[in-house]
């Protein structure tokens, strides 16, 4: 049996998907700029996405533009912002856990003589809104927390901190703080309202909904100004030049459409099959940890769990598991090269043992009761195991 | 009736097994490359391939010099801005020409706007040719980049990039080329040309969109222009688009391996088509140069009738064609390059681009060959300002 349990990393490209896809790909191939009718139906099918997104968001389809992905809209919505209001300020916010595409445009922007606050968080992985309003300056212009976080699962106190940066405002006449969030973990995994939470630039991405790779979208706030990071063909309404990716685009707008009518029973499936899997492993490995929570009441997502096995390496339990077909990860897969620890983790304050010793399981809508039942029981044999080696 | 997509330049139906494989690394194998087990390895190991494939199209001597990209667009920013960057300390000049895809020129205007470069817009002859010459007179001390592109995609102008390669080389400045409309469609050879850098697209070679590459030429630094994981040897960061980019890799492969036949198979076409044009229709122009031009562009004026109509007009007919490159097509601005190719605005106006592809054949030619010219008069008739009189010839156009 193959468990794939590793969908925060990536997810499986869903049915739907791929035959959006293919009919862009094969027929519907024109380009959105050409006058002639094969342009016009790739326009539309660009059209039509635009608006299964912003439906998603509760927001107007002319607030949502196309990116080659997560990555590229973080880039853009930080770089963007920070360029467009470096009149006002240079003074940007954002926490130690966010994904490494925020935090090195961050220090990116540090080199360009920006300053930047990093929030810490407590052991849970959660930034602290007091934290956050302590560290607000006369010249803060953005701030940029994650909505749930991609190695742990918490959710990020995002309304809370949007309310504060309201407030905020008015006291400053009219200099906003602009508020992103790098919603790429939550976007139809839990519900993400921007106008509501005073969000006012948002990203996500395909491929961690079962839409395609290489595609992303930014929402971003009537009237707020970005510096495009592209220069071209002005497409995008000239935030992002570069012909569409009409077929990334049509699975983008599918995989939206699926996530949406599907969100509010995967969620409570993706809790089920996480509490299944965890318990066993919690009750029948004494030296496990669970880090961060598990349920809503602890302020997760559905879809993440993160495990510690102080004194194990994490590596070591991920090669193993993958030896019986279960596909976990020591944490995100953009930095699971680089080997260093979990920033993430650390920032928590998580005592060395058991950041070395921590996987990251996440779930799928798709992911079933059995593939559960046997990945639990792959889990607990294959830990016990290693544990008695290790002692011996 | 009958459908002819003469609109290659703007972008291609992907080839039935580049959508074959495209399906296969969404389902089957859509691993993360960054990934340690066994999906991300597979995942890996596709990219890497993709990754020769590319190498081997245009003649790199190591695929470690391909860096995948989200396209044409992204690729020149990723050159110009990346190279301007990292070479600000021993200068802040750049060279191009008047006649570059928007996404070169647009780019080197925010370095010259924003971050204080200065760049020499070179002119071009009325075929739209730059003269090497002028690269040399124009490069300083201050000159850190010279960007030109392979092939124009409105005419389809094929520019002298190995001799301009061989002067900037000289004076030690690096070279960039814009080559989406090129590769695949004529011999491209990094080795031979001798540039440091080239931007390709996955969509004008029956590739996917939303996927290009840039070769980068081994030694030479550039600054990334996007930040996040360490991908592509932190040149690019985000995780790659694995079904785009094996995509790629495939059309690159295909492209490759049918060049000589589909090179001679587009030139038939295109000079059918051009001789067509200019036996059937009186007062017409053919735009570029016309042998040093690319196999599958055809671009004419059409003096006393308007490009925008006669696209309309066509499509009516099943013929999908353009007025310039797609990406101004919204624009009411006359094209850039006809403008600096000395064409008066109103046959600036007037122009028609027909890029033929692989699946195009002798019919549709002369299909288009049959209804163009009805279309042509027909505007004309209706024009206030064509001549009553057709045998007032504007030989000065």
């Amino acid at each position: 049996m193959k468990v794939y349990l590793d969908n925060s990393a990536t997810t499986r490209a869903a049915d739907e998907v791929v035959e959006v896809m293919a009919d862009a790909l094969q027929y519907q191939y024109g380009n959105p700029s050409s006058l002639h009718r094969m342009g016009i139906e790739a326009e539309k099918i660009v059209t039509r996405s635009r608006e299964a997104v912003a439906r998603v968001l509760g927001v107007r389809p002319e607030c949502i533009i196309f990116t080659s992905g997560g990555t590229e809209s973080n880039n853009l919505a930080i770089k963007g912002i920070a360029r467009a209001k470096k009149r006002e300020g240079k003074h940007l916010i954002t926490s130690a856990v966010e994904h490494p595409s925020v935090l090195n445009t961050f220090r990116e922007l540090e080199e360009d003589s920006y300053q930047v606050t990093y929030l810490d968080v407590d052991r849970r992985g959660r930034v602290n809104p007091d934290d956050l309003r302590r560290a607000l300056r006369d010249d803060t212009i953005m701030v940029s927390i994650m909505h749930v976080n991609n190695e742990v699962g918490v959710v990020e106190p995002v309304a809370e901190i949007g309310e504060i940066l309201r407030h905020h405002r008015k006291h400053y006449s009219g200099r906003g703080v602009v508020f992103h969030v790098d919603a790429v973990q939550s976007f139809v995994k839990i519900p993400v309202q921007p106008l509501k939470m005073g969000i006012d630039c948002l990203s996500i991405s395909a491929h961690k909904i079962h839409g395609p790779k290489g595609i992303g979208a930014l929402y971003i706030r009537k009237g707020l100004r970005l510096v495009p990071q592209l220069a071209g063909g002005g497409q995008e309404k000239g935030l992002r030049s570069g012909t569409e990716n009409v077929p990334g685009i049509a699975g983008l707008g599918m995989a939206a459409f699926l996530g949406l009518e599907t969100m509010d029973e995967a969620a409570s499936r993706m809790f089920a099959l996480k509490d299944r899997l965890v318990e066993p492993v919690l009750s029948r490995v004494p030296r496990s940890r669970l880090i961060g929570g598990l349920g809503p009441e602890d302020g997760m997502a559905p879809h993440i769990v993160n495990l510690s096995f102080p004194g194990l390496k994490g590596e070591v339990v991920v090669h193993a598991l993958e030896e019986q077909g279960v596909y976990v990860s020591t944490g995100s897969a953009c930095s699971s090269r680089g080997h260093d620890r979990s920033h993430v983790l650390v920032a928590m304050g998580l005592e060395p043992e058991v950041v070395d010793g921590a996987i990251r399981i996440s779930f799928s809508r798709e992911n079933t009761r059995k593939e559960i039942d046997y990945a639990a029981g792959v889990i607990v044999a294959t830990i016990e195991e290693l544990y008695s080696l290790y002692r011996g | 009736m009958r459908k002819v997509y003469l609109d290659h330049g703007a972008t291609t139906p992907v080839d039935p097994e580049v959508a074959h494989v495209i399906y296969r690394y969404m389902v089957d194998e859509f691993g993360n490359p960054s990934s340690v087990h066994q999906f991300g390895r597979a995942a890996r190991k596709a990219v890497e391939k993709a990754r020769e494939q590319v190498a081997d199209l245009i003649g790199a001597a190591d695929p470690s010099e391909i860096v995948f990209t989200s396209g044409g667009t992204e690729a020149d920013n990723l050159a110009i801005k990346g190279v301007a960057r990292a070479y600000r300390k021993k200068g802040n000049h750049i060279i191009t020409s008047a006649v570059e895809h928007h996404a070169v020129l647009h780019t080197c205007e925010y370095l010259e706007e924003k971050e204080g470069f200065k760049v020499t817009y070179l002119p071009v002859d009325g075929s739209g040719m730059v003269d090497p010459e002028d690269v040399a007179q124009a490069i300083t001390d201050q000159t850190v980049l010279v960007t030109i592109m392979f092939a124009n995609n409105e005419v389809g102008t094929i520019q002298p990039i190995a001799e301009i390669a061989r002067i900037a080389k000289e004076k030690g400045v690096l070279v960039h080329t814009d080559a989406v409309q090129a590769v695949g469609q004529v011999p491209v050879d990094v080795e031979r040309l001798g540039v440091d850098l080239l931007s390709l697209s996955g969509h004008k070679i029956y590739g996917p969109k939303g996927v290009g590459a840039l070769y980068v030429r081994k030694g030479t630094r550039l600054e990334p222009t996007m930040h996040g994981g360490a991908h592509e040897k932190h040149r690019r960061a985000g995780t790659e688009g694995v079904p785009g980019i094996v995509g790629l890799g495939t059309a690159a492969q295909l492209r490759k391996d049918h060049l000589d036949e589909y090179t001679e198979h587009l030139i038939v076409l295109r000079d059918r088509l051009i001789d067509g044009i200019l036996d059937g229709i009186p007062d017409v122009k053919l735009n570029g140069h016309p042998t040093k031009r690319l196999p599958n562009n055809v671009n004419v004026s059409i003096a006393y009738a308007e490009g925008e109509s006669m696209l309309l007009n066509m499509d009516l007919e099943g013929i999908a064609a353009s007025s310039g490159s797609a990406c101004t097509s919204g624009s009411l601005e006359p094209s850039h390059v006809l403008v600096a190719m000395g064409l008066s605005h109103e046959l600036a106006h007037g122009s028609l681009r027909m890029t033929l592809g692989k699946d195009n054949t002798e019919e549709d030619i002369d299909y288009v060959l049959e209804v163009l010219p009805r279309i042509v008069e027909r505007l004309r008739k209706m024009s206030p300002i064509a001549p009553a009189q057709r045998e007032e010839k504007v030989s000065n156009v």
